[in-house]
Order: structure tokens, then C-alpha cells, then sequence
């Protein structure tokens, strides 16, 4: 004890001043952790507080019960729908094209390929989801679209397929991500046991692995489906911006995220309902994707428990 | 256990267990076939990503590379396509790359220190922050442009300036450096921030001198590559206003400006064909720079992997 304590003290002596010192670091590094939770507070603040001014304006009624969106021109009309429709088109056509290539696009990476061809392959998504949104864009509309006229005959410059078609390869990369990993989660000794009992490789896929993993494959698909709805400048740029109810895939339509595009590159004033609707279509859109991601956090955390 | 009941170490070690060899003749040909077939099927879907993206990195070249010249890069846009350039639009995402990292790397590290090396005991407000953050890594984009508008544009009275473009970006970025720090803080061995401890040193020591060093590499490389994801962001900018015909580079953060993406974005919507080359030509400069980015962090993470 004698010999502990005079070492002790001494380090307690210098430690006053850099108890200070760690006290202010710990400090500052938690208000820097706590800005996100302003960012949330300020997303729902602003979002709402604009969004309520539009409906003090435009009833809900009109919002969600009519089917004309016309905000620009005389007489306004407010009816919500056609862009839902316009970005539902989107996001479901996106879907059928990303999630199933994307599964056995991680399929095959996990359960298929040799390490020496994954390592090759696999960058070659990498570098899809490194691209930038507007390139895609641009592909779609000089490259997809024109593909699309050559085939079908009524294919407007502007049209949802294209959209739907290139947001589908954006996510592709998401989905075969976080597929991958929900599917190299599962344990060895599962697959183990069904080739022990003479499985092929497919069987053993398709029964045992793909089944395990069925949480986490869910996960990505909803991930990919709140990605492709909050999806901005390729839909843009291969969509157009004609906000009309339809569910003609050759059409050209607007999705909400378009539309807050559109009114964002005129000078919209301050506090006209102009200016509030993007807030609107704002607050619709960040409410779906929020529960949307809320909702694959939580499959993914029940799936890593499964399998810790 | 005995070792010889073990089975050969390749059947472990390779991600690849087939059926061996002499039972493969006891599987009806149809189970065989089909699953010689669906490997196939699961290779094709890996194999239309690959050709798509053959595909369009080929498209963008043939329609934009012979735009590639020295006046393309100096010059300022024009309503004539062959005498407009990238110049402004090049510098305005320098400006807002640069500012936005200056903003956000700093945070994040810091947040993500906190999250985890001074929270050991995890209490519930840190579980919300860290699940917050989580959900905020999937925001749509569009929707930090709008929180940037109404907050930096119109509340703080920035204006549609390089300031507020950077300080949306950094909002947006932040959650991505957060977690990607996270990461590799956690990778960092337990045992020497025990080691630096027991010697006496206090904590944030402990962080500055052993953890942090040991974390940079991935730190780098995570930081890189949301950067990365800043350079090629467009829908934040055009929400806050960032307008397409600027004929200035910008002098300060209280400047307007225009970035590259939005550039693209501009002319790809022009109805000349000559705009389109325009696009096409800026679109092989914005992959350029976002290889080069990419170059540097994956030598970073080799750097890192071969201590």
C-alpha cells in the first residue's frame, strides 16, 4: 500500500488540469454526435411547419381525394395522385428489375463463385453504385429511351420505363450488397447439413440459405424500394415532368421528387403555395422512406440476432 | 477429437462445397441439370450489370470524348455548345467539396469517437443517437436540399451561396462519415487502448495517440468515399438554388455557383445535340475525379490491411 499511494497521488495531482481538458473533448465530441438529432428535429421542423401552411391553404381533402396536380397553372390544382402513381410506376418497375438480379447476382457471389472470380466481380458493382445519379440519367435518356423506341412503337422522349429501368440498375449494387451479406450470415453448418444429405448446390440454396437469410433479403429489398423512391435525377432526367395519372409505362410522368426539381430551378418566392407544396411532396416523401428505413433497420437487427 | 475425422481443409477454407465427386453419379440427371442451370441463371444476372456498365462507360465516351479539350475546360458556359465549358462548373464543386469537407470530416470523427470510445456504458440516449443516425444514412437526398433551403438559404440568411451548398452537403454526408468511422474504430484492438491506459495515459491520450493512428486508414478511406458521394450529388443543390448559368468562378463562400452535376444535368436537357456532347464530355471529367478518389482510397485500404 505504502509503496502504491505517493505514485498515485502524484498522478492525480497532474491529472486536475487534463480532467478539464478531457471533460471539454468528451463534451464537444457529444455535441457533434447530437447534431444528428437536430438534423432529425429539423428535417421534421421545417418539413412540417411549411407542409402545415399548405394545408392551411389546400384541404386535405384536395391533397389526397383528387386526382389533378397542376400547382403551376391556373386554376391550382392540388390531387396528389398522379405523382404517388408516377413514383410508385417507378419504384415497383425499379424493384422488378433490382431485386431479382440482385439476389442471384449475391447468390452467385456467395454461394457460387470462387474467390478468385468474386474478386473480379465483385467491383464490377462497386463501381456501379459509385456512380453518380445524373450519369445514370443521362444514359437513360440517350441510351435506354432510344433502345426502348426502337423496340415499341408509342415511346415518348419522356417515359417511365426508362426510369423505372435505369433506378433499377442504380439499386442493383444496393440489393446485392446487403443480400450478400444477409446470405453469408448464415452458418456454415446449415448448408453442411443439407449437402451431407446428398442437396445440390441449388437445393441447398433455395432451401436452406435463401429461406435463413429471408429477413435479411427483405431488409435489402425494402432499403432498395426507399432508395428508388427518394430517387431524383435520373427519374428526371428519364421521366420528365408531367405530372399525369396514369399507368402507361411508354408515358411520360412526374415523380414528387421530380416535381420539387422542377419548382426548385425557378425562383419560387418565399411562402407562396408554390413554395409550400415542395415542403408537402417534402414531408410525404421523407414520412415513406423514414418508416420504410425504420422498418429494415429493425429486420436486419432481429436477423443478426438470429444468427450472432 | 481426433484430427484424421476431419475433412480435407480446401472443402472449409473455399466459400465452394460440391457434392464430392464419387456420389455425384447417384443424383438423378435432372437435379444435376438444374443445378448446372440455375448457377448459370445467377451468373447471367452478375454478367447483365457487368455488360451494363461496359455498356454505358463506352456510350458516355463515344458521345463525349472528342469534347475533351483544353477550351472545354477554360471555358464559362455559353448558349453556343461548341464555345461553352466546365470551368465554373469545375470550380463550384472544388468550392463545395473542399468547404463541405472542412465541416463535416471534423464532426463526424468526433461523433463517432464519442459513440465509441466514450460511451463504454451504452445508455439509452446514445442508443437513440446511434439509431438516429442510422435511419438519417437513408434520407433521401432531396429532402437535406429542402432542410438546406429553409434552414441555411431563407433562415440564416445565406443565400444561395457556396455556404449553404457546402453546409447541406456536410448535413447529408455526415451520417455516412459517422458510421463508416464507427467501423473502423471498432476494428482497433481492445487490447491497446488497455495497454495505453494501464500505462497511465487518460483517455482522449489514449485516443490521440494509439486508437486514432491505428483507425486512419479506414477513417481515410471512409471519409474518401463520402466525399466521393458529395461530388457526384446534384438534387441537394438544385434544391437550394444553385443555378446553372453562372459566368464567374467563385471569389468566396458567399459566391453562387454552380457544380458539375448540375452542369450535366443542364445540358442533358437542352434539345441540341451539341449540349448533349457537352454532358457527355463533363460526365467523363465527374468520373475522372471520382477515380481518382476511388484510386486513393482503395491504395489507402491496402496500406491499411497490410499492417
Amino acid at each position: 500500500m505504502a509503496v502504491v499511494s505517493p505514485s498515485f497521488s502524484r498522478y492525480s495531482g497532474r491529472g486536475s488540469r487534463n480532467k478539464a481538458k478531457e471533460w471539454i473533448i468528451l463534451a464537444v465530441c457529444f455535441l457533434c454526435a447530437a447534431v444528428s438529432i437536430l438534423v432529425t428535429a429539423g428535417i421534421i421542423g421545417v418539413l412540417s411547419r411549411e407542409a402545415f401552411m399548405f394545408f392551411s391553404k389546400v384541404s386535405f381533402g384536395e391533397f389526397f381525394g383528387t386526382t389533378e396536380w397542376s400547382p403551376l397553372v391556373k386554376p391550382q390544382k392540388f390531387g396528389v395522385w398522379p405523382l404517388v402513381t408516377g413514383t410508385l410506376m417507378i419504384t415497383i418497375g425499379s424493384a422488378l428489375i433490382a431485386v431479382p438480379l440482385g439476389l442471384m447476382s449475391a447468390i452467385y457471389l456467395s454461394e457460387y463463385a470462387h474467390p478468385k472470380a468474386r474478386a473480379v466481380l465483385k467491383p464490377i458493382l462497386e463501381v456501379l453504385a459509385g456512380i453518380p445519379t445524373v450519369v445514370y440519367g443521362y444514359f437513360a435518356l440517350f441510351t435506354i429511351t432510344p433502345a426502348l423506341q426502337s423496340v415499341f412503337k408509342n415511346v415518348q422522349v419522356y417515359n417511365a420505363a426508362s426510369g423505372a429501368i435505369v433506378v433499377g440498375v442504380m439499386i442493383l449494387p444496393l440489393v446485392s450488397s446487403l443480400c450478400e451479406d444477409a446470405l453469408t450470415a448464415v452458418p456454415k453448418a446449415l448448408r453442411e447439413g443439407a449437402y451431407g444429405l446428398g442437396a445440390t448446390k441449388m437445393e441447398v440454396t433455395m432451401k436452406i440459405v435463401v429461406p435463413s437469410a429471408l429477413s435479411g433479403i427483405m431488409a435489402a429489398v425494402i432499403l432498395a424500394i426507399s432508395r428508388a423512391i427518394g430517387e431524383t435525377m435520373a427519374v428526371t432526367l428519364a421521366s420528365g415532368m408531367n405530372p399525369k395519372l396514369t399507368l402507361n409505362p411508354a408515358e411520360s410522368i412526374q415523380t414528387m421528387t421530380a416535381y420539387i426539381v422542377q419548382i426548385s430551378k425557378g425562383d419560387t418566392p418565399n411562402g407562396t403555395l408554390e413554395f409550400q407544396t415542395i415542403f408537402a411532396v417534402g414531408v410525404t416523401l421523407f414520412a415513406t422512406t423514414y418508416v420504410l428505413n425504420v422498418l429494415a433497420n429493425r429486420l436486419v437487427k432481429r436477423f443478426r440476432q438470429v444468427y450472432a | 477429437m481426433s484430427t484424421s475425422l476431419k475433412p480435407p481443409k480446401e472443402t472449409i477454407s473455399a466459400a465452394v462445397i460440391e457434392v464430392p465427386e464419387e456420389l455425384r453419379w447417384q443424383l438423378p440427371f435432372w437435379r444435376r441439370f438444374f443445378n448446372k442451370l440455375f448457377g448459370a441463371f445467377c451468373f447471367t444476372a452478375l454478367a447483365i450489370a457487368g455488360v451494363l456498365l461496359v455498356y454505358l462507360l463506352f456510350s458516355i465516351f463515344r458521345d463525349g470524348f472528342g469534347r475533351l479539350s483544353q477550351q472545354f475546360f477554360e471555358s464559362f458556359p455559353s448558349s453556343r455548345p461548341q464555345r461553352a465549358g466546365v470551368k465554373v462548373a469545375l470550380m463550384g464543386s472544388l468550392w463545395v467539396v473542399a468547404l463541405t469537407a472542412i465541416i463535416a470530416v471534423p464532426m463526424g470523427v468526433a461523433a463517432a469517437i464519442y459513440l465509441e470510445e466514450f460511451n463504454t456504458k451504452r445508455n439509452k440516449l446514445v442508443e437513440f443517437i446511434q439509431l438516429n443516425i442510422a435511419n438519417l444514412a437513408g434520407v433521401p437526398s432531396i429532402v437535406y436540399g429542402l432542410l438546406g433551403l429553409a434552414v441555411f438559404v431563407r433562415w440564416m440568411a445565406l443565400d444561395r451561396s457556396v455556404i449553404s451548398g457546402a453546409l447541406t452537403m456536410s448535413l447529408l454526408i455526415l451520417p455516412t462519415i459517422i458510421l463508416v468511422s464507427q467501423e473502423a474504430l471498432k476494428a482497433v484492438p481492445k487490447s491497446y487502448r488497455e495497454a495505453s491506459l494501464a500505462l497511465g495515459a487518460t483517455k482522449w491520450q489514449t485516443i490521440r495517440r494509439q486508437v486514432l493512428p491505428s483507425a486512419a486508414p479506414g477513417i481515410l478511406t471512409g471519409i474518401i468515399l463520402s466525399i466521393s458521394r458529395a461530388i457526384g450529388e446534384t438534387a441537394p443543390l438544385i434544391t437550394i438554388g444553385a443555378v446553372t448559368y453562372i459566368n464567374f468562378v467563385p471569389k468566396d463562400v458567399k459566391s453562387r455557383f454552380t457544380v458539375l452535376p448540375i452542369q450535366i444535368f443542364e445540358w442533358s436537357g437542352r434539345p441540341q445535340k451539341g449540349f448533349h456532347e457537352n454532358a457527355a464530355a463533363a460526365i467523363i471529367v465527374l468520373l475522372a475525379v471520382l477515380l481518382l478518389m476511388n484510386s486513393l482510397a482503395i491504395l489507402l485500404r491496402q496500406r491499411a490491411t497490410r499492417r
